[in-house]
C-alpha cells in the first residue's frame, strides 16, 4: 500500500487552524453546557415540580435524538423562528445543549447521592432546600463528578468533529477540505485522528490533576 | 405542687410506613427544663416519634404544639411554606446517631453554618458563637479540625454544639451514643449530664440505661408504636407495670443497667 508521506507533511501544518478552532468550539461550548447543565441539574433538585418536569423532557430529549438532528434543528429550524445565528454560534449552541443535559444528569447524580443524614442535619438547624444545596450538599459534590464531567467533556470535544456539517471550519472540515483537493483520504483521517486522541489525552490529565488538587475529607 | 405548664405538646401522632403502623396515637408533654428519655425496643418507634417532633418526618395525623405554634401550620391554620417550616424546625435542636456533621467543614465551621447562614449574622458573630459553644462542651482545642480528624465522641460533641448555636427551646437526641465506641460514650454523656444540669429541655431516645436512670426527669417506655408506661426513673425502673416494658428491663439486666 502507497502511504503519502508528502501529503501528511504539507497537511500537518494546515491543519492546526482546524486545531484551534475545535479548541475553541469545544471551549466555548463546554462552558456554556457546564453553565446549563449546573442550572438545570440544580434546578431538577429544586422541589419545585413544574421546573423538574421541564428540566426531565430537556433531557429526555436531547439523550433521545441524535445530536447530528440537533444540530440541524439548532441551525435550520431556529431561522424559521426569526433566530438566526451563524454556522458558528448555532454549532456551539447546539454543543453546549447536548452536553448541558448529559451534564445536568451528572449533577443531579452527584447531588443526589450525598449522604441523606447530611440533608437532614442541615434541615435541623432551619435550613431551606436552596440553603441545603448549596452549603451543604454541592461542596462535597464536586469531586465525586469530576470523572464524569471529564467524560461528557471528552465526548464534546469528539463530538464538535460534527459540526463540519454545517460547514464550522474545525478539524474534520479542515481535513475534509485537504481530501477533496488532494484524494488521500486514508493519510488526513489517520491525521485527523492522532489530533484528536491527543487533544482528548491532555484534557484527560487536566481532569486527573483537577481530581487530585480537589480536596477529599 | 404546681406543674409548669408544658413547654412541648404532642397530641395523637400517628404515622405509617407503607401499610406498616409505626406511630399510633402518640401523647407526650414536656415542660420547661425537662429531660425526658424515651426507652423501649428496637422497632417500637422511638426514633420516628423524634423525627416527627421536628418534622424530618411528616406525621400524618396530630399536632406537634410548642411556644403556641402548630409545627407544619401557620397561626391562622394554613399548611405552612418551606421557609416557614424551616424557621419552626429551629425550635429544636436534633443530635443524630451519626453524627451527620458536615465532612467538609472544620469543627467551628460546622458549628458556626448555622447562625451565618440561617441566622445571617456576620462571620465574626456566628465565629465567636460557634467557639462558645465549642467550649461548652470542651472542644475550644479542636476547632480547626474537620469531622475525619476526631474522634467518634468529639464528632458528635461538635454536633451538640451545631445544635446549641441556633439557640433551640429544645433538643433531641437521637441514641446519641449508639454508634460510638463504648470508651467514647461518657464523654458524651458528661456533656449532656451538662445541659440537663443547666435547665435544657431535651428528649433523648437512648439505650444507655443508667442516663436514663441518673438523668431524666421523666422516662417513657415504647412498644408496638404506642407509650405503655412513663413516669419518674425510680417507677419505671424499680416498679415496672406492664408486662412489655418489665421483659424489656430484664433483658437489659446484664448488660446495661
Amino acid at each position: 500500500m502507497f502511504f503519502d508521506w508528502g501529503v501528511v507533511a504539507y497537511a500537518a501544518p494546515l491543519l492546526a487552524h482546524g486545531v484551534v478552532m475545535t479548541l475553541q468550539v469545544s471551549i466555548v461550548a463546554g462552558i456554556l453546557g457546564l453553565a446549563i447543565g449546573l442550572l438545570t441539574g440544580l434546578a431538577s433538585l429544586s422541589g419545585i415540580r413544574a421546573i423538574e418536569i421541564l428540566v426531565r423532557a430537556y433531557v429526555d430529549f436531547v439523550r433521545g435524538t441524535p445530536l447530528l438532528i440537533q444540530i440541524f434543528l439548532v441551525f435550520f429550524a431556529l431561522p424559521v423562528v426569526g433566530l438566526r445565528l451563524p454556522e458558528y454560534w448555532a454549532g456551539v449552541a447546539a454543543l453546549a445543549i447536548n452536553s448541558g443535559a448529559y451534564i445536568a444528569e451528572v449533577v443531579r447524580g452527584a447531588v443526589g447521592s450525598v449522604e441523606k443524614g447530611q440533608s437532614e442535619a442541615a434541615l435541623s438547624i432551619g435550613m431551606v432546600r436552596r440553603q441545603v444545596l448549596w452549603w451543604v450538599l454541592m461542596p462535597q459534590a464536586w469531586r465525586p463528578m469530576v470523572p464524569s464531567l471529564t467524560n461528557d467533556l471528552i465526548t464534546l470535544t469528539k463530538n464538535s468533529s460534527l459540526l463540519s456539517v454545517i460547514s464550522v471550519y474545525e478539524l474534520t472540515r479542515a481535513g475534509q477540505a485537504i481530501i477533496s483537493t488532494h484524494f488521500a483520504p486514508f493519510e488526513i483521517y489517520l491525521l485527523l485522528a492522532i489530533y484528536y486522541y491527543l487533544l482528548i489525552a491532555a484534557l484527560t490529565w487536566a481532569s486527573r490533576r483537577l481530581e487530585r488538587s480537589l480536596p477529599t475529607w | 405542687m404546681v406543674m409548669p405548664p408544658a413547654l412541648l405538646t404532642i397530641r395523637s401522632i400517628s404515622k405509617r410506613f407503607g401499610d406498616r403502623t409505626v406511630l399510633e396515637g402518640i401523647n407526650l408533654d414536656v415542660r420547661q427544663g425537662e429531660t425526658v428519655t424515651i426507652i423501649g425496643a428496637s422497632g417500637s418507634g422511638k426514633t420516628t416519634l423524634l423525627r416527627c417532633i421536628n418534622w424530618l418526618e411528616r406525621p400524618d395525623h396530630g399536632d406537634v404544639r410548642i411556644a403556641n405554634e402548630i409545627i407544619g401550620r401557620t397561626l391562622d391554620g394554613r399548611a405552612a411554606s418551606e421557609g416557614e417550616l424551616a424557621r419552626q424546625r429551629r425550635h429544636f435542636g436534633f443530635v443524630f446517631q451519626r453524627f451527620n456533621l458536615f465532612p467538609h467543614l472544620t469543627a467551628l465551621e460546622n458549628v458556626a453554618l448555622g447562625p451565618r447562614r440561617v441566622l445571617g449574622v456576620s462571620r465574626a458573630v456566628a465565629e465567636a458563637r460557634a467557639i462558645k459553644e465549642l467550649a461548652r462542651v470542651r472542644l475550644e482545642e479542636h476547632l480547626h479540625k474537620r469531622p475525619s480528624q476526631l474522634s467518634g465522641g468529639q464528632q458528635q460533641r461538635v454536633a451538640i454544639a451545631r445544635a446549641l448555636a441556633m439557640d433551640p427551646s429544645i433538643i433531641l437526641f437521637d441514641e446519641p451514643t449508639s454508634a460510638l465506641d463504648p470508651e467514647l460514650v461518657q464523654e458524651v454523656l458528661d456533656a449532656m449530664r451538662g445541659l440537663a444540669a443547666e435547665g435544657m429541655t431535651m428528649v433523648v431516645v437512648t439505650h444507655e440505661m443508667r442516663f436514663a436512670r441518673g438523668v431524666a426527669d421523666r422516662v417513657v417506655f415504647m412498644a408496638d408504636g404506642s407509650i405503655v408506661e412513663e413516669g419518674p426513673p425510680g417507677i419505671i425502673f424499680e416498679n415496672p407495670q406492664d408486662p412489655r416494658l418489665q421483659r424489656f428491663l430484664r433483658h437489659l439486666e446484664p448488660a446495661s443497667t
